[in-house]
């Protein structure tokens, strides 16, 4: 079923099939052209597809069988964080007291939602070492957003009008310097050195007055933690900048490091990475937005407080930043966070990133004789990998990336973190036992072997899916993105 | 890989061709090689005055988005819209497919770029 191609809906339709068994009509019919002006008349047919029931559930059955997600198989996307969503947050997410409720229900009506999003800022808050959450952010860069426009309102509360840049490093997630230029940030580089970390002379020289701070992943893109975090932290903290946490590689450090203690000022998390919420097809997703006590009064409005047995939304914030989300956030993703969280508990969560590490590192070692490692140290939740000692058997790591497909896989990273050369970047989570692990590391072991022997089989791959090796460039310049009669 | 004699080269891979005060920018062979199939080019604005190493412009391949930066100071003269709906043109042909002119207000800048031999060499040291 996954090979053969899906003809498109509009390809199955048969002129004059339908579904419809709708009984006589019992009024008089009127001709539409005498009840619409004719200025509002189509003058072209429809072009709607015409199919049987039964053609449209199998049509529609057949797409969700191609469709490939952690309820399908291994999906070691790099970054991602692609670890399985239990279905008992499902659950709870659909219980009435939650699916039944309306944002403009009173809050004495809705206590027991106002408590989890109120515990869920404090269970946060702990697991991070922040002093206050704010839940709105529907994605991290979204959270970025929040947090970098938190950074800017507190430098402008201090009258602190000259810090107009923020420092990235090379080796960050592109969502960083696009979300310090939206806020409206001038965006600087550090590179890394030659350990993967951020190289300390080169962000000595470029701290200024004008820094209003440090964007840093820690651990980084890499899957390195940067050792130097004090030092960093002490360095812009002189300069009187503060320090951003991209939160998109917290699963490797919850309940053992926390972003607040390291030094960091704001923190993002990604629910849909770390706290095991759905993620692809449009989650939707969460990322709440953490930040240190003198940063509080700055959090997107309302925050929910807790007075005198009453939970309710507090909007006296006069410094805050607005509200960055209608409503309270992505209320249904959070409740399934909490369940995360009360599942596994403080011991449980912690026991959730040791997993997560030891499985990189597993992968780490028995794959590095077989592809190059150009950070050959210990790494938290995933590693990176790169393609070049293929390179010279004429493959790439797209062409890796091609083949995993044929076994069904759903490929790593490619190309990704930018600073590393045919890099793939394995996270393998924390979800995922010893034995499919090994079936993984077989089947990459294999790649190598072919690799070497006989290449043709990645540079022809995939060949066991509906359609083959696409033409992306085309794709890209000349997408079509719409169906039309004829074509 | 391919290098021209009669260019200059900087250490971010753009090719400058100078001509009188005028430098034609491009991205180098080398450079399209290891960004793979481009799709996309962001031309900068005539007029726009850069100082050297400030960004030019944009080229996004199937693999990544990566920024052309200015070898030499100075006000655009022309840019190149031709890449806006034919950005393989750099693939194809990179030394033909200049970004834009640069009206030269330093030609100082000029000497610190590599010749061909030193590019060579740079690239080889790179790998």
């Amino acid at each position: 079923m996954l090979k053969k191609e899906e003809k498109l809906v509009f390809e199955l339709s048969v002129p004059g099939r339908s579904t419809n068994l709708l009984p006589k009509c019992d009024v008089d019919e009127a001709e539409i052209t005498d009840m619409i002006p004719d200025d509002f008349l189509r003058e072209d047919e429809t072009c709607l597809p015409e199919l049987s029931e039964v053609d449209v559930v199998r049509h529609f059955t057949h797409l969700s069988q191609k469709n490939y997600g952690v309820d399908s198989g291994f999906y070691p996307l790099g970054s991602c964080t692609m670890k399985y969503n239990p279905k008992i947050n499902e659950e709870v997410s659909k219980l009435d007291g939650f699916l039944k409720v309306h944002p403009y229900q009173l809050e004495e009506t809705v206590q027991g939602c106002l408590e989890l999003l109120y515990k869920t800022d404090k269970f946060l808050s702990e697991i991070t070492g922040m002093d206050g959450f704010s839940l709105q952010p529907a994605a991290g860069a979204h959270g970025e957003m929040a947090g970098l426009m938190i950074i800017k309102a507190f430098h402008e509360k201090n009258g602190d009008n000259k810090r107009t840049k923020i420092i990235v490093p090379d080796s960050a997630h592109g969502t960083n310097p696009a979300s310090a230029a939206t806020v409206g940030f001038d965006v600087v580089e550090v590179k890394s050195d030659e350990r993967g970390g951020i190289d300390i002379d080169a962000l000595k020289e470029l701290m200024s007055e004008e820094i209003a701070g440090l964007m840093l992943t820690n651990p980084n893109t890499l899957g390195l933690f940067d050792e130097n975090i004090d030092l960093i932290a002490k360095i812009v903290h002189d300069a009187g900048g503060l320090l951003y946490y991209d939160g998109a590689n917290a699963n490797a450090i919850m309940g053992i490091s926390r972003p607040g203690d390291m030094g960091f000022d704001v923190v993002h998390l990604n629910l849909h990475k770390t706290f095991s919420t759905p993620h692809g097809g449009g989650g939707p997703g969460s990322g709440p937005v953490g930040v240190k006590k003198q940063l509080v009064p700055f959090l997107p409005k309302p925050v929910v407080e807790y007075d005198n047995g009453k939970y309710y939304f507090d909007y006296d914030r006069p410094l805050s930043i607005g509200r960055v989300k209608s409503f309270y956030g992505n209320f249904s993703v959070i409740v399934k966070a909490y369940a995360y969280i009360r599942t596994l508990g403080a011991d449980g969560l912690r026991k959730v990133s040791e997993a997560a590490v030891l499985n990189a590192n597993y992968i780490k070692e028995k794959l590095k004789e077989y592809f190059h490692l150009p950070y050959d140290r210990t790494c938290m939740h995933e590693v990176v990998f790169s393609g070049q000692w293929q390179k010279e058997y004429g493959v790439s790591t797209l062409d890796i990336a091609k083949r995993l497909l044929d076994f069904g896989y759903h490929p790593p990273t490619i190309y990704f973190p930018l600073i590393v050369k045919e890099a793939f970047m394995v996270e393998p989570t924390e979800t995922e036992s010893k034995e499919t692990l090994d079936e993984f590391i077989n089947v990459m072991i294999k790649i190598a072997g072919e690799a070497e022997n006989e290449p043709e089989m990645l540079l022809n791959a995939p060949q066991n899916t509906p359609v083959l090796r696409l033409d992306e460039a085309r794709a890209a310049r000349k997408p079509v993105l719409k169906y039309e009669r004829g074509l | 890989m391919k290098v021209l004699e009669e260019l200059k080269y900087s250490k971010e891979h753009e090719w400058v061709k100078i001509d009188g005060n005028k430098a034609y920018i491009g991205i180098t062979d080398h450079a399209q090689h290891s960004l793979g199939d481009i799709v996309f080019v962001e031309i900068p604005e005539v007029g726009t005055e850069l100082n050297k190493g400030d960004v030019l412009g944009v080229v996004e391949s199937v693999k990544a988005a990566s920024d052309v930066y200015t070898p030499v100071s100075g006000k655009i003269i022309e840019v190149n819209e031709d890449l806006t709906d034919s950005p393989e043109n750099i693939n194809e042909d990179p030394y033909g497919s200049w970004i834009a002119v640069i009206e030269i207000s330093d030609m100082s800048e000029t000497e610190e770029l590599m010749d061909a031999n030193d590019y060579e060499r740079f690239c080889q040291e790179e790998e």
